[in-house]
């Protein structure tokens, strides 16, 4: 039921803004259908099959827009949600940052579907899950893990006639690994739209070497490390500086993206010449959505070019406010790195940390974007290009923006959740004290 | 950090005003309970869950949304052949649920199939037909949207004529209309209300490219609109902030804030050492949801949450000990599912567990943690302590956190005073950042405001401040706290746990509280 062919979510949003007696009606019909399946102390604790499908009506008369949404899809129900926005509509105050809706636009098709991954079902969840508990058990270690997959769409047409469809699925498995003496603890985390990709014998066998491998970590004094981030633990840092590329929150000078003075600081060089990033929704390894959230077309950009910052996200009222084009973001994020592998990264590091991960990451100061957390589930120190021994976590305080002025090398990217991300040689990174924690 | 409230189909004020029957609701739950007995179940327990939000968001002079969801369904949960099972459905006619529970029952005996033990549910007597009501004077959902709204913008006008270039409010209101049966023989209804007003304040100071922002000192709290009707035997005055206890004056907090985000611009930055600090329970509330409600929960210290939240530093050796000395003489703190105005009070918990109150830390020692009916023997409980929640009728109920609080001090003792006595101090309102490891040993917070102490006087503000410190040591440098007339109230309406992970409310109460020779950094930095 919840995963409507684009003709069948056409019908349906056609028919509700048949209903429409608004100025303009925007109209958005979204359905997930969800299977997991949990498990911990080497056992199976629940399962579950979720399936949900919603619709949303936003109406505006003049500037006022109101917006209701329902999870019934009976003609009655339908006619009542337009009502509902269109009463909400008219009491609500003006809005003077409302937008008309856009007209026809062109998208191109996306590749975030799978058949594979969408016929899943509970015998293919428990078949990958005895794979990965296989290992533990016979590594005598006890998993605690999480396997979902989800089968997606989502439509929106608004009263100009604009239409856009997509279809996705994901499959995403995660596991810690700990010894029974819980002196050790590894962890694998991955996600692919294809179903075909995802190997949770292999993985499992990575977690069940970091659980092995980081028992009996020594402590090593606090202080600033040359650090090897693998690509989860970049991943981490990262995600957090994508969130201020928003030219709004720039301008207004209430982002690391202001510039001292008024303005934003597109166009400078705030990170190493070796820093690219781009997003691509057409990069089949990071497949996204063709079309964002209000209609625009979302297409490769660049968002930072040798060090440079290339472009800021705009909505269509910042863009309209600043003569520019509106510019979504993207999730399918691709940052470039070399060709070297982690294991190349490590031998030519004489001195340094590996982290596998990081956990528990806020926010300290949104003007430097400086970032705390700890690392976990894997923690080595490196001397003359070898793994030496495991060591004891660190809580760390750096900035993602400090942290890529201070590239060393970057290896060859691999899909850390929605991106494509390299494994990173950081140095001078900031670690300021430590935790007991396993 | 806003919850991201998760609205269902939108519904008229008019509509959330009227409950289900209670009669239909019996009706519904007992074709549950006999379909699930018919096919074999040992155990069955049904939710039919009506849950209603409302939000309103404005910012400066403009309304961002207003919006008013319904979600309504039932969540299946059965006991066979020693393994658990859950289903979950909102076509509520009588063949569509017992479709569901026969769900539940075939999920149950296949899990049954690759158990490791089965299920041991600690006993648990009917209660017959019994309700219970969050003792609220004004229902939030019957106050027109106008008077709302109204709140807010003058909120935000008295932040615009402080001089804020930037001013968020909202308004946040949840109602959950919640039914439980099961084949023990309870039948209990419960009409559970939650309200939590917020702000985030912001000046900019384009020539030095710095900005600085304070967010609202109020509290979410499990009441009705009469929290923000401001009252003054409810408020604490004569310190360097207005404290609230449970009426909340938002006018007059957002003109504070105001003027702080002026004195934070200018404020002095911290020099890295180590300070007696005394901290408001407005921040309070956190570090003990971190470092004392998180690791005494016995599904992480078992190790049912290791892949996400982690596991507990907790473990049980240390509580079966007896003398694990977790803080210092001064530091008791209790789990209590009752206490008035505080978000986790009910009457009942989602496995129809009538709730109470019970020691966590014992004058420092761990004497014990915080189960439900599946765990309850494994400390050797007869029965379980009543906290089992599911934040949605569609998802499977587990173990929350209770409303887990620090107990006032019994000598008379205001926060003025205990602030005379410190010679080189922090005093901190508010939560900022905060992390702590997956174990629960390491933590750092930062607060909204942070004042530095000479010689018991307070001489200004401090900026770039947080504590680090690990869970013992932090409890075991707890010297004083002040008396009952200053214990409040904090919390969180979006405590995250589980895969798929699942939002809990959860309240802190602490009086203002010393901790002496506290780590603290400075978290300045250039980019």
């Amino acid at each position: 039921m919840a995963i409507l062919s684009k003709e069948e979510a056409q019908a349906i949003l056609k028919k509700v803004l048949s209903y429409s007696k608004a100025d303009a009606c925007e109209v958005s019909l979204n359905g997930s259908d969800e299977g997991n399946i949990r498990y911990a102390r080497n056992a199976v604790s629940t399962a579950g099959q979720i399936d949900v499908m919603s619709l949303g009506v936003s109406s505006t008369f003049g500037k006022k827009t109101g917006t209701a949404t329902i999870n019934e899809f009976d003609d009655a129900s339908l006619k009542k949600v337009v009502e509902r926005a269109e009463e909400l509509a008219k009491l609500a105050p003006e809005n003077p940052e409302y937008m008309p809706p856009l007209g026809p636009q062109t998208f191109s098709e996306s590749l975030t579907y799978n058949a594979k991954t969408a016929a899943m079902n509970p015998d293919t969840r428990a078949e990958m899950v005895a794979k990965s508990l296989s290992v533990s058990k016979g590594a005598k270690l006890e998993a605690a893990g999480f396997l979902v997959n989800a089968n997606r769409f989502s439509s929106i047409m608004n009263s100009k006639g604009l239409f856009a469809y997509n279809k996705s699925t994901n499959v995403s498995f995660s596991v810690t690994m700990r010894n029974q003496q819980g002196t050790g603890s590894g962890y694998v985390e991955q996600d692919f739209n294809n179903l075909d990709k995802m190997d949770t014998l292999a993985l499992s066998k990575i977690a069940a070497s970091k659980a092995n491998g980081s028992a009996g970590a020594k402590a090593i004094e606090p202080g600033k490390y040359t650090v090897i981030l693998e690509p989860l633990a970049a991943s981490d840092m990262l995600g957090n500086m994508f969130r201020g590329f928003d030219a709004r929150s720039a301008d207004e000078g209430r982002s690391f993206m202001s510039k001292k003075g008024g303005g934003t600081r597109l166009g400078e060089q705030l990170f190493s010449e070796n820093v690219n990033i781009y997003s691509d929704p057409l990069n089949p390894e990071v497949p996204g959505s063709t079309w964002s959230g209000d209609g625009l077309p979302v297409t490769k950009t660049q968002w930072v070019q040798n060090g440079v910052v290339k472009n800021l996200s705009y909505s269509r009222y910042w863009a309209s406010q600043k003569n520019t084009q509106p510019l979504p973001f993207s999730r399918s994020i691709v940052m470039e790195g070399g060709n070297q592998s982690l294991e190349d990264l490590i031998k030519s590091t004489e001195k340094g940390i590996l982290v596998t991960r990081f956990w528990y990451i806020r926010m300290v100061d949104p003007q430097t974007l400086l970032l705390t957390g700890l690392t976990r589930d894997g923690t080595f120190y490196i001397e003359n290009g070898e793994i030496k021994f495991p060591i004891k976590n660190f809580r760390f305080n750096e900035s993602p923006v400090i942290m890529l002025n201070n590239v060393e090398a970057l290896g060859k990217p691999v899909r850390t959740g929605s991106g494509l991300i390299p494994p990173m040689k950081i140095r001078d990174f900031t670690f300021s004290s430590l935790s007991d924690a396993i | 950090m806003l919850p991201s409230l998760a609205f269902g189909k939108l519904i008229s004020v008019e509509e959330a005003l009227t409950p289900v029957e209670v009669a239909l609701k019996k009706k519904m739950a007992d074709v549950v309970l006999n379909t699930a007995k018919a096919n074999g179940a040992s155990y069955a327990d049904v939710r039919i869950g009506r849950y209603l939000n409302q939000v309103i968001a404005t910012r400066e002079k403009r309304v961002d949304n207003i919006a008013n969801g319904e979600s309504y369904g039932m969540g299946i949960r059965v006991i066979a052949n020693g393994a658990w099972g859950f289903a979950a459905t909102n076509n509520l006619d009588n063949d569509s649920i017992a479709k569901a529970t026969k769900l539940a029952v075939a999920i149950a005996k296949g899990n049954a199939k690759i158990m490791t033990e089965p299920v041991q549910l600690a006993p648990q007597k009917g209660y017959g037909e019994v309700n219970w009501k969050t003792p609220i004077e004004t229902n939030a959902f019957t106050v027109p949207i106008a008077e709302k709204v109204d709140l807010l913008l003058n909120v935000n006008n008295e932040a615009l004529k402080g001089g804020a270039k930037y001013i968020n409010s909202n308004l946040f209101m949840v109602n959950e209309q919640k039914y439980f049966a099961s084949t023990d023989g309870s039948y209990i209804d419960q009409d559970i209300h939650r309200i939590w007003p917020t702000f985030t304040l912001t000046k900019i100071d384009a020539a030095a490219g710095k900005f600085e922002t304070r967010n609202a000192l109020s509290s979410p709290m499990g009441m009705g609109f009469e929290y923000l009707k401001p009252l003054d035997s409810e408020k604490i005055k004569g310190g360097p902030v207005t404290m609230y206890k449970k009426r909340y004056d938002m006018l007059e907090d957002v003109r504070e804030a105001a003027v702080h985000v002026d004195e934070k611009l200018k404020a002095k930055p911290i020099a890295p050492g180590k300070y007696d600090l005394v901290l408001d329970p407005s921040h309070l509330f956190l570090t003990i949801h971190e470092s004392v409600g998180h690791p005494t929960e016995l599904d992480r210290v078992l190790g049912y949450e290791a892949n996400f939240a982690g596991t507990s530093f907790l473990t049980l050796d240390k509580w079966e000990s007896k003398k694990f000395n977790f803080g210092s003489k001064e530091v008791n703190i209790v789990a209590d599912k009752l206490e008035t105005g505080s978000l986790g009070a009910v009457g009942y918990d989602d496995e129809g567990v009538k709730c109470g109150k019970w020691d966590i830390i014992k004058d420092g020692i761990l004497v014990n943690y915080q189960t439900i009916r599946d765990q309850a023997h494994i400390i050797g409980e007869k029965e379980s302590q009543g906290c089992c929640y599911a934040d949605s009728w569609d998802s499977i109920q587990f173990q929350r956190m209770p409303n887990v609080s620090l107990t006032p001090g019994t000598t008379p003792l205001s926060a003025a005073d205990m602030v005379k006595n410190v010679e080189r101090g922090i005093y901190m309102f508010g939560r900022n950042s905060y992390s702590i490891d997956q174990q629960r040993y390491n933590f750092q917070f930062s607060a909204q405001l942070a004042y530095e102490i000479k010689e018991g006087k307070i001489v200004g503000m401090l900026k770039d401040a947080a504590y680090q410190a690990n869970t013992q040591e932090f409890w075991n440098s707890c010297v004083q706290r002040c008396d009952q007339n200053d214990y409040r109230l904090g919390g969180t309406f979006s405590d995250g746990k589980g895969q798929p992970s699942q939002a809990s409310a959860v309240s802190h109460g602490s009086p203002t509280t010393r901790f002496n020779g506290v780590s603290v950094i400075n978290t300045g930095r250039k980019i």
